[in-house]
């Protein structure tokens, strides 16, 4: 998020910096060189004090400029860019592919404006669907906008986004402010999200269910040392209304009853991420995510990763990411009591996923100073493996694996 | 036991006092011409946000933990 971008603004705050100070000692050559010749070549006493003014003035408009310089350029707006990305993810039944585009430019290096287009074209025939239902076919298109505006240390962010399927509409407004402290080592983040909901259900135009939600998020980003940063990311969220699926059944003594889920739900979660240079061109990274909830969930997530660069074009990444997680209080495979809350959702369910991944990025053609394309593409293969969800078709624990493709062109500018 | 708490407020107080001026004491130590090389995109937690925000919605809707990923997410009733 905007914390990540904190080591380019910082080094361009480097560059910035270098200018104002080298100005600063030619005025300042220049103007001891003045006073000199004005007191040595005898002037009139009234011309002496008119330089001293003049001399004092300009130490004070120097100073003064300096000051409010270095303050104006410490942080910086995102970077222009455009991105053009084709996404697949296909498993377990469930095939989602489509466009995306994102489009980031600055205006005036005060602010930043930004327009995403995200498309979900969804062929589903899950173990949920085939086993209750009829495969099904539908898209979703999601619109964001978002504006940047940077002043002194800090970098202030108001986006939204539209979401639309046919049985679902999900809008959310983002408020989100960067401030870089103690001399630029430290990014703190602060921001807020309330997202509303409209649930509906195909083919029953009387169904019409709302649900709100609230996010709250702290973070900060530190760099250790000239080649190991960290950051420690909290987010809070709350939400409130109808949160279960109007399609999902769960079974009680082997017989198929709706799902019944609480409406309202409280979740926390820390998450720990390290980057770290190991030797000349190779960074080492690791992340971890602590999560708990009032429904009962506590889940680990964890990944390792290495990226490096193959001559000056290439850049590759490898990744090794690792969840689990236990259930839901309300979850059941297949209840044997009678409950008020009822759910056979096996996203709520007792699992562990894995998934290796690996992603390469070509600069295609770089203008300096003007414009530069990178070529990408990334896979991750995952695998899930269930505890207590059972395959009703052949009455062992389900699991099932998924490809997730990126091909992507990023144009920066 | 009355005493024992006002000890502590006063050593809580005294700490409290003393914060300050610890933490002035310490001072950036990683100066503004040493982070050149944090600088390069590759020391960066997030390159693409475009590809991380449709990994995170991946993981969103398959997984029961949410949030604190850094990125913005959306749609789908799980931003």
């Amino acid at each position: 998020m905007a914390a990540t971008e904190a080591p380019q603004a910082r080094s361009a705050t480097l560059r910035h910096s270098s200018r104002p100070c080298a100005r600063l000692c030619a005025r300042l050559r220049r103007l001891v060189a003045a006073v000199r010749r004005a007191l040595t070549e005898g002037f009139a006493r009234r011309a002496g004090v008119r330089a001293e003014r003049q001399a004092t003035a300009q130490v004070f408009g120097l100073v003064g400029g300096l000051l409010m310089g270095s303050g104006a350029s410490a942080i910086e707006l995102p970077e222009d860019r455009g991105d053009a990305m084709y996404h697949l993810y296909d498993g377990g039944g469930v095939e989602a592919q489509g466009p995306a585009l994102l489009v980031r430019k600055s205006i005036a290096d005060k602010v930043s404006l930004s327009a995403s287009y995200y498309v979900d074209m969804v062929s589903n025939a899950s173990i949920d669907v085939v086993t209750t239902a009829s495969p099904y076919k539908e898209t979703r298109n999601e619109y964001g906008v978002g504006a940047d505006y940077v002043y002194r240390n800090a970098r202030m962010s108001l986006s939204g986004s539209s979401s639309k399927e046919p049985d679902y509409q999900a809008d959310a407004v983002n408020v989100d402010v960067a401030q870089e402290v103690f001399g630029g080592m430290t990014t703190v983040n602060l921001g807020f999200t309330r997202a509303s909901d409209e649930v509906g259900k195909k083919d029953s135009p009387e169904f019409s269910e709302t649900a709100s939600h609230w996010r709250y998020r702290v973070g900060v980003t530190q760099i250790l040392t000239p080649r190991w940063l960290a950051s420690v990311n909290i987010e809070a969220i709350s939400d409130d209304g109808y949160l279960g699926s109007p399609y999902r059944s769960a079974l009680v003594y082997g017989a198929s009853v709706p799902e019944r889920v609480p409406s309202t739900r409280s979740s926390r979660a820390v998450k720990l991420r390290t980057l770290g240079e190991v030797g000349s061109y190779g960074v080492a990274f690791a992340d971890y995510r602590y999560y708990w909830d009032t429904w009962g969930i506590r889940a680990h997530t964890m990944g390792v990763g290495f990226s490096r660069y193959f001559g000056d074009n290439l850049l590759a990444d490898a990744y090794l990411r690792y969840h689990t997680q236990g259930a839901a209080l309300f979850y059941s495979d297949n209840a044997s009591t009678e409950t008020v809350y009822i759910s056979r959702n096996r996203q709520l369910s007792t699992f562990s996923s894995i998934g290796p991944s690996v992603k390469v990025s070509y600069r295609a053609r770089q203008v300096p100073g003007s414009y530069e394309i990178r070529l990408n593409g990334a896979y991750e293969f995952l695998s899930f493996s269930f505890d207590d969800f059972t395959d009703v078709r052949t009455g062992t624990p389900y699991s099932y694996t998924a490809h997730v493709l990126q091909l992507f062109v990023t144009a920066k500018f | 036991m009355k005493a024992l708490a006002l000890c502590s407020l006063r050593s809580l107080a005294l700490l409290a006092a003393l914060a300050p001026a610890a933490g002035c004491s310490i001072q950036p130590w990683v100066k503004p011409y040493e982070r050149e090389r944090l600088a390069d995109p590759i020391m960066t937690l997030s390159r693409d946000p475009l590809s991380d925000k449709h990994r995170e919605h991946v993981y969103e809707v398959r997984e029961g933990a949410r949030g604190a990923a850094g990125v913005q997410g959306g749609g789908c009733g799980c931003n």
